[in-house]
């Protein structure tokens, strides 16, 4: 029944966006690059002949072509404008299929961290929510991130509908609208896909389809517009560079939001409240994911200049040193504190250092990525097992620890280790360079508003499908796994399964 | 001496083994199998071929005791593996003619103990 209701509702709203962009005008990057080529032309044939025919430059002279232009400074700037529109382009879609391809590493890793009995429900919700949101975000998300509207949330710019002055707040980037699109919905991806990896192994299908949806068209872009939208928190001096907030924090508190209406699951806490541990079945494809993550932050943090301009090189240097950082903090923490170099909190550590490094990385120097990644990779490792065994939060990937946690360490960082230098004129100095405790108070300001932000409508969210449709799968089903419960199939058929918990 | 198979659900090990380490028995070999019995199977649809399942993931438990230890050993499976539904699982009891410990050699009661 709610699953017709589900697909209807769907049906209409796509109709609905169907009808719209027939309406749209032409793309003003589209006819400008078309202008381009065309003037390029006989420009090229000029030169050619002038090359190739030397002899008969008196006919020339005699019958000069009125529409072969000489090239003049104009049309010399015109042309490299266009080129620099064009290899800005090349550089924000490059950067942005590589954050798509964080999909797969988010995948793996939550694959990895659970057991097998679930990898298919792990990996279908993965594959989906960028599905589900993909078409959302398009629809109401973008409009209501960057579309012109209050300081609270967009209002137009629905369907990507440009009326010229719609998406003033992302005119700092030449690349045309539907790259500008692109890349931010694969941001936005990002965000809703956190969520699987702290709700696994006990969560209906159904359920989490319904909350890709809300995540991609509301929750994500109203933080989103606050801080990249030209909203309150950008009014206030607060600066994300990449997303710490608005991508990590948000995924993070609402896995928090997910995890604790679900409650943990059977077999995670005895009835004294110790906590077992629960092992997930495959590292090697944990590790996998947590590479192709690395990899694709290259595109997350350099690619959000979405331009191609020198600075891309400080960005992926302070971003790569701040996860090795965090990974090699990490481990010494697991190493001191369980007397073993832990592998999967080494990985978390990794993902900690990444969270954390997003929201500086153009800002601080690769002095400070070093130490902002330890603090990250120490960070992660208290914030599991403090989520673990103090507050009994089941999160079975670490989503919440390093998402949430680093995120706002991320963003409070920035508020200390920021250097005017870097981006004159953006940030200006963070405390510890002499700053003062202006842009510090605007990231607090910034973590806090965007937590309880994500608390209220997560918890909302969330009992509304608890009570639409259910959020928890029965007892028997998560005993035999959901990979047969929701799914009717075997992640590795064939392959006997030691199921003992 | 007696030899206790028990065929049991793969998720209500833990609850046996606590049962059995309540009951002072402490050695066992546990093994995955395949199984059917009254439970009925469940169908899995691969690429939308339905495809029935009957031999259903279990367990299967041994454990050799004494004489005195038969009665406690099976109270300990029964408590900790029973749900009530179809598919809890069977207890067989077996003869055990000889039983040796590799290390000391030893033979019979001793050697299980």
């Amino acid at each position: 029944m709610m699953r017709k209701i589900l697909l209807l509702s769907f049906l209409a709203l796509l109709i609905a966006g169907y009808t719209v962009p027939f309406t749209m005008p032409v793309r003003h990057c589209y006819a400008q690059a078309l202008a381009g080529g065309a003037e390029d032309v006989p420009e090229i044939h000029a030169q050619v002949e002038a090359q190739a025919e030397p002899e008969v430059e008196v006919a020339t002279e005699a019958e000069p072509e009125p529409e072969a232009p000489t090239p003049t400074a104009e049309s010399n700037a015109e042309a490299i404008a266009t080129k620099g529109v064009a290899l800005d382009t090349v550089w924000t879609l490059l950067a942005a299929v590589l954050v798509m391809f964080m999909q797969a590493g988010f995948a793996l890793l939550e694959a990895g961290f659970t057991r097998a009995k679930n990898a298919v429900n792990v990996l279908m919700k993965n594959l989906m929510d960028f599905c589900f949101g993909s078409i959302f975000y398009w629809m109401i998300g973008f409009g209501i991130m960057f579309g012109a509207g209050n300081l609270l949330f967009g209002t137009s710019g629905f369907f990507l509908q440009d009326t010229g002055s719609t998406f003033d707040s992302l005119s700092w980037s030449t690349v045309p609208l539907e790259c500008k699109y692109f890349f931010q919905l694969v941001f936005c991806a990002t965000a809703a896909t956190i969520v699987s990896g702290a709700m696994a192994e006990r969560t209906k299908f159904i359920a989490y389809i319904f909350y890709s949806i809300i995540i991609s068209a509301i929750i994500y872009p109203v933080v989103g517009h606050w801080i990249w939208g030209g909203g309150w928190l950008a009014g206030i001096g607060m600066w994300d560079f990449a997303g710490s907030t608005v991508v990590h924090s948000v995924g993070g508190w609402l896995a928090l939001t997910g995890a604790v209406m679900l409650g943990p699951r059977i077999g995670k806490y005895s009835a004294d409240g110790s906590p077992n541990a629960i092992p997930g079945h495959s590292i090697p494809l944990a590790t996998l994911g947590v590479f192709i993550l690395w990899f694709g932050w290259f595109g997350f943090n350099p690619g959000s200049t979405m331009g191609a301009i020198p600075d891309i090189a400080h960005i992926a240097a302070t971003t790569n040193i701040a996860a090795a950082a965090a990974a090699i903090g990490a481990m010494l923490t697991a190493w001191w504190m369980f007397k073993k170099p832990d592998a999967s909190m080494t990985l978390n550590g990794v993902i900690a250092g990444l969270v954390a490094i997003t929201c500086p990385c153009a800002f601080v120097s690769i002095g400070s990525a070093i130490l902002i990644g330890l603090v990250a990779g120490i960070l992660v490792v208290l914030s599991v097992v403090f989520f673990d065994k103090v507050l009994h939060i089941d999160d079975p990937v670490g989503a919440i620890s390093a998402h949430a946690t680093c995120g706002a360490w991320g963003t409070f960082s920035l508020g200390l280790f920021a250097q005017d230098k870097f981006c004159p004129g953006t940030t200006g100095n963070g405390l510890l360079f002499g700053g003062g405790w202006k842009l510090l108070g605007a990231q607090s300001l910034g973590i806090i508003s965007v937590f309880a932000w994500c608390m209220i409508t997560g918890f909302l969210l969330f009992y509304i499908i608890k009570h639409l449709v259910g959020l928890r799968v029965s007892r028997e089903e998560e005993l035999r796994g959901l990979d047969i419960g929701e799914h009717g199939m075997e992640a590795y058929s064939g392959f006997q399964i030691f199921i003992t918990r | 001496m007696k030899l206790i198979v028990a065929i049991i659900q793969p998720h209500k090990l833990p609850d046996v083994k606590q049962a059995l380490f309540d009951a002072e028995v402490y050695s066992m070999t546990v093994s995955t199998a395949l199984g059917c019995g009254h439970q009925m199977g469940y169908t899995e649809t691969y690429r939308g071929v339905p495809q029935e399942v009957n031999l259903l993931n279990k367990l299967k438990v041994e454990i050799a005791v004494n004489e005195d230890f038969v009665e406690p050993t099976i109270d300990a499976i029964i408590k900790g593996a029973r749900t009530g539904n179809i598919g809890d699982g069977k207890i067989f009891v077996l003869d055990l003619p000889q039983c040796i410990r590799i290390r000391t050699q030893e033979r019979g009661s001793k050697a299980i103990g």
